[in-house]
């Protein structure tokens, strides 16, 4: 496919007085996995929820598989939307809903109807997080954080998505079951297919996961490339965030593992 | 759709060695949801035991998956040929466990005694509950005796505020129309008999000493209540509360105490506001069908009404007041970390605080029968 499934351009965006980004391009190409770092305040979140629509811009344009997420009529909006599916960075699971109900909403909403089939269909999805079968009736404020994480993704990833947007993935969980989410998405990702875009802070998830980097600071993208590129970028703000003794461990860690 | 999506198609023939399946396009959710009518007609005889050649098919995602081997009863095909890169997608759907899932048990005979017993059990563990929560308020008071300045003033009079000063404007707007309703349907009532001067009497009597306090009392559980046991809920849910305990601050002194105070003290105030602004009420609508001057009422007033029925009044608005406050942080507290769970302890709190003001009111009517009634 030529079209990017997103393309931010000449994105500015204000709170306030307070500009956050000023005309940032950026085209995520399809099947790469790509990271948003930057430091805290640097309006990583703010992008992220930009491409999926729940805040706009300022000024220039989102545009997601080619198109302006409010382009065309509502039903092509809607098909749109089906196309990617985020995972928030706590979760966002439907708290009155079991784990069950909750990752066969999306799919009951889209419109399957068949009992049977939907159970077949969310008890895939759940092997594919690696849950197991018995916490189908339990209800969101019964799991760990790191079966809420799992149970977001599933759901996530219920309409076969071809574009998946985390937001902090890892944030909150411990180092063990952090790395074991890690390992996961990127299982996910070869055997789907997908498209990634994360946010994170986190080094070691930076290192393991991503194919492309983004690096965000004062408002603009520093660099976007490879992680070995961008570390290559000089900058002083890079200087500190990757050349640290403890980003440095990080890395070679995530890398390790990667 | 985009027109890099072919179609999902099926392709049925029957060849030498039994029948031939052959499937071609996007066997995806996208696709196949809602399944087209033609499709569904032609999957449906499409025989299992077969031979199923999917090398046509250009994409099959794990809901193209889960709906062949549903349709193969579960078992692949005995001839089936399969792309190598289709075959991860079917041995996730392959690898799917065949048992139901542990199943909600269904409604018998003696589920409803057992609800009846858990209703019981309920109210009882309620009203346990209820008598802890003054407990923990009461020794905290007792502690607050002996450390003087640790006395949660601040927030007393931000809670008075917010619940007495906020209150006012709807206060004033209920109170004055439920007035001049009274007063006109009374009125029509009592210039039948010619016996318009007991408007006041009337009036007087049934604002003050009982429909003022309850009437501000509806409207207060509605809208301070309601507010209270939310905010208390969110805390709750965003784990303020725990935070507080953390830090070895009580609970009931910092957060129950101060709305419970202050709702006790603006309680009476705004009884008086209602009660006052709703007899206004009714002399402009005395003046207007009765050509009751506002002279002749206001001096009629005091004889007919005696004053002890003001202290019941504002008597009864604190003790409400205090209920109500009581209540709404009690089922505040209960809230666990999920919107159910607050949406159904905000409609308790309501409900419950509604209820108790009307029982202890119909307890006041008893108790207070030989007081301030100038026929009784």
């Amino acid at each position: 496919m030529s079209t990017f499934p997103v393309e931010l351009r000449g994105v500015s965006t204000r709170f306030g007085k307070q500009w956050i980004h000023r005309g940032i391009d950026l085209a995520v190409p399809a099947g790469e996995v790509v990271a948003l770092v930057g430091g805290s305040g640097s309006g990583k979140t703010t992008l992220l929820r930009q491409m999926v629509g729940l805040l706009h811009p300022a000024e220039g344009e989102v545009k997601v598989f080619g198109e302006r997420l409010d382009a065309g009529s509502r039903h092509e909006q809607l098909a749109r939307r089906r196309r990617f599916g985020m995972l928030f960075q706590h979760g966002a699971l439907f708290s009155a809903f079991t784990v069950f109900a909750n990752i066969a909403f999306p799919l009951r909403e889209f419109g399957v109807r068949d009992e049977g089939l939907l159970r077949d269909l969310v008890l895939l999805k759940m092997a594919m997080v690696e849950l197991e079968p018995d916490v189908a009736l339990r209800m969101p404020a019964e799991l760990s954080g790191g079966m809420v994480k799992r149970v977001a993704l599933a759901r996530a990833l219920a309409l076969e998505p071809e574009l998946l947007v985390l937001d902090e993935p890892t944030a909150g969980l411990d180092p063990d079951l952090s790395s074991a989410f890690v390992e996961l998405i990127r299982s996910l990702h070869r055997a789907l297919g997908l498209t990634v875009i994360l946010v994170t802070h986190d080094l070691d998830t930076l290192a393991a996961l991503a194919t492309r980097v983004a690096v965000l600071s004062a408002g603009r993208i520093l660099a976007f490339g490879t992680l070995d590129e961008v570390t290559n970028v000089r900058d002083p703000f890079i200087d500190r965030f990757f050349h640290g003794a403890r980003s440095q461990a990080a890395l070679a860690r995530g890398l390790g593992a990667g | 759709m985009p027109s890099d999506r072919p179609p999902p198609v099926i392709r049925i023939d029957a060849g030498g060695s039994g029948m031939q399946v052959a499937l071609a396009g996007d066997w995806t959710l996208q696709g196949l949801c809602p399944l087209p009518e033609g499709l569904r007609r032609e999957l449906a005889v499409a025989p299992p035991e077969g031979t199923w050649n999917l090398a046509g098919v250009t994409r099959l995602d794990s809901f193209g998956a889960v709906l062949l081997w549903r349709h193969w009863g579960r078992r692949r095909p005995a001839r089936l040929d399969l792309p190598e890169a289709l075959a991860p997608v079917l041995a996730r759907a392959e690898a799917l466990p065949g048992g139901d899932l542990p199943a909600e048990p269904g409604y018998r005979f003696l589920d409803g005694t057992a609800q009846l017993g858990r209703a019981v059990h309920a109210a009882l563990h309620h009203l346990l509950g209820f008598v802890a929560l003054v407990g923990h308020i009461l020794i905290g008071l007792g502690g607050l005796l002996r450390r003087r300045d640790y006395w949660p003033l601040r927030e007393i009079s931000a809670n008075f505020y917010k619940v007495g000063v906020r209150a006012m404007p709807v206060t004033a707007l209920v109170g004055f129309l439920i007035g001049v309703v009274m007063s006109y349907l009374s009125a029509l009532q009592l210039r039948a008999f010619g016996a318009d001067a007991f408007i006041v009497n009337i009036l007087g009597l049934g604002i003050i000493r009982e429909l003022g306090p309850v009437l501000v009392s509806v409207l207060v559980a509605g809208r301070s209540g309601s507010a209270m046991t939310a905010q208390l809920g969110v805390m709750r849910v965003t784990e303020e509360i725990d935070a507080l305990t953390a830090m070895g601050i009580s609970r009931h002194v910092r957060l129950v105490l101060p709305k419970v105070v202050a709702l006790t003290l603006a309680m009476p105030l705004l009884t008086l506001w209602g009660s006052a602004v709703a007899i206004l009420g009714g002399m402009v609508s005395a003046y207007v069908q009765l050509g009751m001057s506002f002279d002749y009422f206001l001096n009629a007033l005091p004889r007919a009404v005696p004053a002890a029925n003001l202290v019941i009044g504002l008597g009864k608005g604190a003790v409400f007041g205090l209920l109500i406050a009581l209540v709404a942080c009690y089922f505040g507290l209960r809230v666990r970390p999920n919107t159910e769970s607050l949406s159904a302890n905000t409609t308790a709190s309501v409900v419950a605080s509604i209820t108790v003001v009307i029982l202890v009111d119909a307890v006041f009517a008893i108790a207070t029968r030989s007081i301030g009634l100038p026929y009784g």
